[in-house]
């Protein structure tokens, strides 16, 4: 399948049920006067692991920043568990934020707090729990994430195969019943990548929650997904099982799944417009967020 | 030149696009402090108190050796210019009134903008960095409300309460000096002051506090928010933040005085 045809084939629809935890259509995104995300189509199903892959550059961070309603789209809707955040008020958002977790690629647990004291903070801003039920939920969930014993100790005493799991043990505080993980075997070793990959699809089996995660980290993609998304320059190009997308045509899938480099021709206009500081778009690119 | 004016262009819409953000900040911060329960995200009276303890409490010693330090200082160049006029013994007059309605609020605004400034600054920005506002936002709690107004409430409460204290620091350490020189009783010192001060003189400082407060929470909160970059960008932003915080110090101070005195 190429690219072109993927701008028009709504590849997540080609499965979907009538029923859906995640329902993206028609999401345009732009940084500045860039486009980096194209009329991207997908649904994910109750339950389901759905991991989304893609080379750097491929859009992967920037469409998971528009899911857990960190950017606004250009244009197109995200509707995560039938409402679509794109259109939700303040407080709307704020209880919606509630039925999801997120589990940053660096942990981003607050330094200043201690594990469970991180845990505790969304019981504590959400819930109106006595401070011991929330201590006995604290521990509930670092047990789930075999934390069990390290809540009085600071993020910056973990290592960084605890530090993503304390940020998992966080991201279920609440019980949500859609859950989000940016890269989450980046930087791991094997074993603790493996062992973190276990605790995803425990979480699903365990928990019954709809899982997005976002990776590149290939044999962990296909170790955990129900389905994989492959995007590309800001495109989705595949949609589908491990074996589907495994054995897809598409040569920049193969690329992306071989390891082999990208022999995309090069634009000399675009090459000039790049050496020239013409492109607009990167300054905006390399934002951070405000407060 | 060309390349002068399109630098200084965009300089000046950055600053006035830190300035319209400032002011959002300075609403939002606001609008949680008074309107947050309804909307079910409190500005947290313990935050407060944490942020009231490191901004006030922890800063009484260095606060205190400062504005005796400026008493002192005071007391010297007041005796010594009235001296050259045989008038000493009105030195109480310059004292008081320079300290309550200008050096108080203005030593402990800076020392506030050096010292809190920097730390809400610096927190804001390494949170910015390591994804933690982010975080915040994804758990569903508005980071101004949880980071940026409980420091600036903490701010607004203590930094007038230091120049308070700094008031009464700075005028002991000088009836001291000026007492021993004129050979006056420290209580003759204090009824004289107290006749020559006036509850406007104090409101004068205390409004100046309370201004200087709020232009160091949002200097910093727009300064770390505004971070690029790692660990480098922590330090840039941070020092930036001072600077910024004093220079406007100094010149809210300028117009606040002229406007209040004329």
């Amino acid at each position: 399948m190429t690219i072109e045809h993927a701008q028009t084939i709504p590849f997540g629809d080609a499965h979907a049920p009538s029923e859906s935890a995640v329902a993206v259509r028609g999401l345009n995104a732009h940084f500045g006067a860039t486009q980096v995300l194209y009329d991207l189509e997908l649904t994910i199903r109750p339950s389901e692991i759905m991991v989304i892959m893609g080379g750097s550059g491929s859009g992967k961070s920037t469409f998971l920043r528009h899911l857990i309603g960190l950017e606004q789209p250009s244009s197109g809707t995200i509707e995560l568990l039938g409402k679509d955040i794109t259109q939700l008020g303040p407080v709307e958002m704020l209880d919606q934020r509630r039925r999801i977790g997120v589990a940053f690629q660096g942990g981003a647990l607050f330094s200043s707090l201690s594990v469970a004291e991180n845990i505790k903070l969304p019981l504590r801003e959400h819930t109106q729990l006595d401070e011991k039920t929330m201590d006995i939920m604290a521990r509930m969930k670092l047990e789930v994430v075999n934390l069990a014993g390290f809540g009085d100790h600071m993020p910056s005493e973990l290592s960084g195969g605890m530090l993503k799991r304390a940020a998992v043990a966080r991201a279920i505080a609440t019980d949500p019943k859609l859950l989000f993980f940016d890269e989450p075997s980046a930087g791991l070793d094997p074993v603790v990548s493996a062992a973190l990959d276990e605790l995803i699809v425990r979480l699903r089996d365990a928990m019954q929650m709809t899982i997005v995660v976002v990776t590149h980290e290939i044999h962990s993609a296909f170790k955990i997904a129900d389905r994989i998304t492959i995007l590309d320059q800001g495109r989705i190009v595949e949609v589908g099982t491990p074996e589907e997308v495994r054995n897809s045509p598409n040569q920049r899938i193969q690329g992306l799944l071989n390891r082999r480099p990208d022999e995309t021709p090069l634009d000399p206009e675009e090459y000039l417009r790049r050496l020239s500081g013409d492109d607009q778009g990167l300054d905006d690119r390399t934002r951070t967020r405000h407060v | 030149m060309l390349a002068f004016l399109e630098q200084t262009g965009r300089r000046g819409v950055r600053a006035f696009d830190e300035l319209g953000y400032a002011t959002v900040l300075l609403g939002e911060s606001l609008f949680w402090t008074l309107f947050g329960r309804r909307w079910r995200q409190p500005v947290r009276f313990a935050s407060v108190v944490a942020q009231m303890m490191h901004v006030g409490i922890e800063a009484l010693p260095i606060a205190t050796l400062l504005a005796a330090a400026i008493g002192f200082m005071l007391a010297v160049q007041s005796l010594y210019s009235l001296g050259l006029f045989g008038a000493e013994s009105f030195a109480h007059v310059g004292i008081a009134l320079a300290l309550i309605r200008e050096f108080s609020p203005l030593i402990i605004g800076i020392l506030m903008a050096g010292r809190s400034g920097s730390a809400l600054a610096a927190r804001i920005s390494t949170m910015t960095i390591n994804q933690e506002v982010d975080a915040l936002h994804t758990i569903g709690i508005n980071p101004v409300r949880f980071l940026v107004a409980p420091a600036l409430l903490a701010m607004v409460i203590m930094l007038p309460a230091l120049a308070m204290w700094a008031n009464l620091i700075g005028l002991g350490a000088a009836g001291l000096l000026v007492s021993s020189s004129l050979d006056i009783t420290m209580a003759a010192f204090v009824t004289n002051t107290i006749e020559v001060l006036s509850p406007g003189d104090i409101l004068h400082g205390l409004g100046k506090s309370v201004l200087f407060a709020v232009l160091i929470a949002i200097i910093a909160s727009v300064n770390g928010s505004r971070v690029r970059g790692g660990s480098d960008g922590v330090g840039r932003v941070t020092t930036r933040s001072v600077v910024h915080a004093i220079s406007a110090i100094i010149v809210a101070d300028m117009i606040f005085g002229f406007l209040a005195t004329t």
